[in-house]
């Protein structure tokens, strides 16, 4: 008797802890912030800059996917201040109220960011209330100029079984879709189903031409040769062309994704104050300059473009040409039912 | 020790399955019943049955029987080897098997997948010796072959422990009365070491049933098996009912067919897997 009193007692003590563990939200100090980040997306050299000059603390934590980020963010475990995330899921963070709009006029270095990448911002945050640019780029084709013989400049080297079994497509449904649509010539946010569908029938047709889907990877792929060219996104591309100097990259004439990487402050953060200080300090010149030299993707810092040697300015995955990025469009959040088709068609496509 | 001194030492056991084990699977179930909105419905259960993810189950089914299979066949032949030889050498056999569990799993999937690319080094050897290319990587036979090179030690720690536990009394008598080699092995080494067998395919089919990273890794992505499509909707689509109900319906299957290969699973011989 005792002994099952004892037990009951004993299961019921851990289903409380278990569910008191997941509503509790640790609250951070005063001078301490909780920054959430892509992983290697930041000098992390600036970050105890950042301590020595402002005595604030920073708690800094990392994921690769913006799906993972936010399955840790909505769990609760850890009381996130502020947040460095993809424009579909800053949009999706806005809508479900997730997201305190930041006074970014007030911020001594705000000025440095190209009022471009703002107007591009409004896609995913119309008024620009909430979130700051902090990368961008394109996604687009990285080929082996050794191997392919007139310059790529369409996403039809794709589809034409000219290269077949050696092309890498993205692992990722909206990537794969957007490469279909953009070469159909719909919108990248299109929500007719007649349109998506053909896009699914196009890839399915692709899938024996396709030698794998990838995703961190297909970059290593085209730098081993393995494959003669892959769908990437233009950060890789860069690094991509150190490795394997015969590696060119290319942003298809139909069009392309644009993808902006924002900074948002969470409804959590209980310090506007030291959250905007700290996105102040990453606009400043010499911060954002330490942290686009740590990872060579396109800033939409003005002064450090401006700063640029020639050769990597000239570099068009570093610093796309205006008119090369006419037909890119920013992702947007979509709706559950296109959302569902997507996903279906998906997975036929990947189990076929 | 008294009895109930002993049941307090099963304390952080009791812990450990309540708080990782059961709590968890209340949750999935819980989640695996309703619908997004919270609705009641069986829906998630019987979606294992469309056919975009009943291909799946196919595959994954297939990927865990061939892999299971093959350990065996190597797992037994080795076992019965490693019998033979004296207890000081014995040891110095099995370190070298279990030698490749002490590396991470995903470095040496990656490493296979070295191997095997189109520009690997097996690709490499045979067209230096002239022997044209080999395509194994992106197929269901990579997935297969690295389930093995990852199960293995799984399948042979079970049946070598059943097989070096067999009497060499036993194995004597049979011959003094009148044995062949081959009946030797059928009627007497292979019955006893059943429950060994059984334990093996327990360690080896249920992983590699709900295995995803493998098939991410040497699949290429073009191969879907169902943990696959259970991450996707966890991680991507991020419907946790889906892939709740999904991990549910993986479950029964697998309890299932333990229960088919699994029978003598040697419960009865004193083991606990």
């Amino acid at each position: 008797m005792k002994n099952k009193i004892m037990a009951t007692a004993l299961i019921l003590c851990i289903i409380c802890c278990t569910f008191t563990g997941c509503s509790s939200q640790r609250s951070n100090g005063d001078n301490v912030l909780t920054v959430f980040n892509y992983s290697e997306y930041l000098d992390p050299q600036m970050l105890s800059k950042f301590t020595k000059e402002t005595g604030i603390e920073i708690k800094y934590e990392e994921a690769t996917t913006p799906e993972e980020m936010y399955t840790k963010y909505t769990s609760g475990a850890i009381s996130y201040d502020l947040l460095c995330t993809s424009d579909y899921m800053v949009n999706r963070l806005i809508d479900e109220g997730q997201c305190q709009s930041v006074d970014f006029s007030s911020m001594e270095n705000f000025g440095n960011i190209d009022p471009k990448f703002m107007a591009e911002s409004e896609s995913f945050d119309p008024g620009n209330k909430y979130s700051l640019p902090y990368f961008w780029g394109t996604v687009g084709i990285l080929y082996n100029t050794k191997k392919v013989s007139a310059p790529v400049d369409s996403w039809n080297v794709l589809f034409d079984g000219q290269y077949s079994g050696q092309i890498i497509m993205q692992d990722s449904m909206r990537d794969s879709f957007m490469v279909a649509l953009k070469y159909l010539g719909y919108s990248l946010n299109t929500t007719d189903k007649n349109q998506i569908e053909e896009a699914a029938e196009l890839l399915k047709a692709q899938k024996k031409d396709v030698e794998s889907y990838l995703v961190d990877e297909a970059r290593d792929e085209v730098v081993a040769e393995n494959a003669v060219m892959a769908v990437v996104y233009s950060g890789e591309a860069y690094l991509g062309n150190q490795y394997n100097p015969d590696l060119q990259y290319a942003i298809p004439k139909e069009g392309s994704n644009l993808w902006i990487d924002s900074w948002v402050v969470t409804k959590n953060c209980k310090n506007m104050e030291n959250a905007q200080k700290f996105l102040d300090f990453l606009c400043r010149e010499d911060v954002a300059e330490a942290n686009f030299e740590y990872i060579y993707y396109s800033t939409p810092n003005k002064t450090v473009v401006d700063n640029m040697d020639e050769e990597i300015k000239s570099n068009v995955a570093v610093v796309p040409t205006e008119e090369s990025i006419d037909h890119c469009e920013v992702y947007q959040t979509l709706d559950n039912e296109t959302l569902e088709l997507y996903n279906t068609l998906w997975k036929e496509l990947k189990s076929e | 020790m008294n009895r109930k001194k002993i049941q307090i030492l099963s304390i952080p056991y009791l812990i450990w399955i309540i708080g990782f084990t059961l709590i968890p699977l209340v949750f999935v179930v819980s989640k695996a019943l309703v619908t997004p909105d919270d609705r009641l419905t069986a829906d998630n259960l019987t979606a294992i049955f469309d056919s975009v993810h009943r291909k799946a189950l196919i595959t994954s089914l297939e990927v865990a029987f061939i892999s299971s299979l093959i350990c065996i066949l190597i797992s037994y032949p080795a076992a019965l080897i490693i019998r033979s030889f004296r207890i000081k050498n014995r040891k110095a056999m099995i370190f070298v098997m279990i030698l490749p569990m002490w590396m991470n799993f995903i470095l040496r999937i990656l490493a296979i997948q070295m191997l095997l690319s189109k520009n690997g080094i097996i690709n490499h050897l045979l067209s230096i010796l002239g022997l044209g290319q080999i395509e194994i990587i992106n197929t269901t036979f990579a997935i297969i072959l690295g389930t093995v090179y990852d199960y293995l030690p799984y399948m042979l720690l079970p049946v070598l422990n059943c097989v070096l536990a067999i009497p060499d009394d036993i194995v004597e008598a049979s011959k003094d009365l009148g044995a062949n080699r081959y009946t030797v092995l059928t009627r007497i080494l292979l019955p006893l070491s059943l429950s060994g067998i059984g334990s093996g395919i327990t360690m080896v089919f249920v992983p590699s049933m709900t295995e995803f990273v493998i098939a991410n890794i040497l699949g290429g992505g073009k191969i879907l098996l169902l943990g696959n499509i259970i991450e996707q909707e966890f991680s991507v689509t991020m419907n946790w009912n889906l892939g709740s109900g999904l991990s549910v319906a993986l479950m029964i299957f697998v309890l299932v067919s333990t229960l088919l290969f699994g029978r003598d699973s040697g419960a009865d011989r004193g083991y606990v897997i």
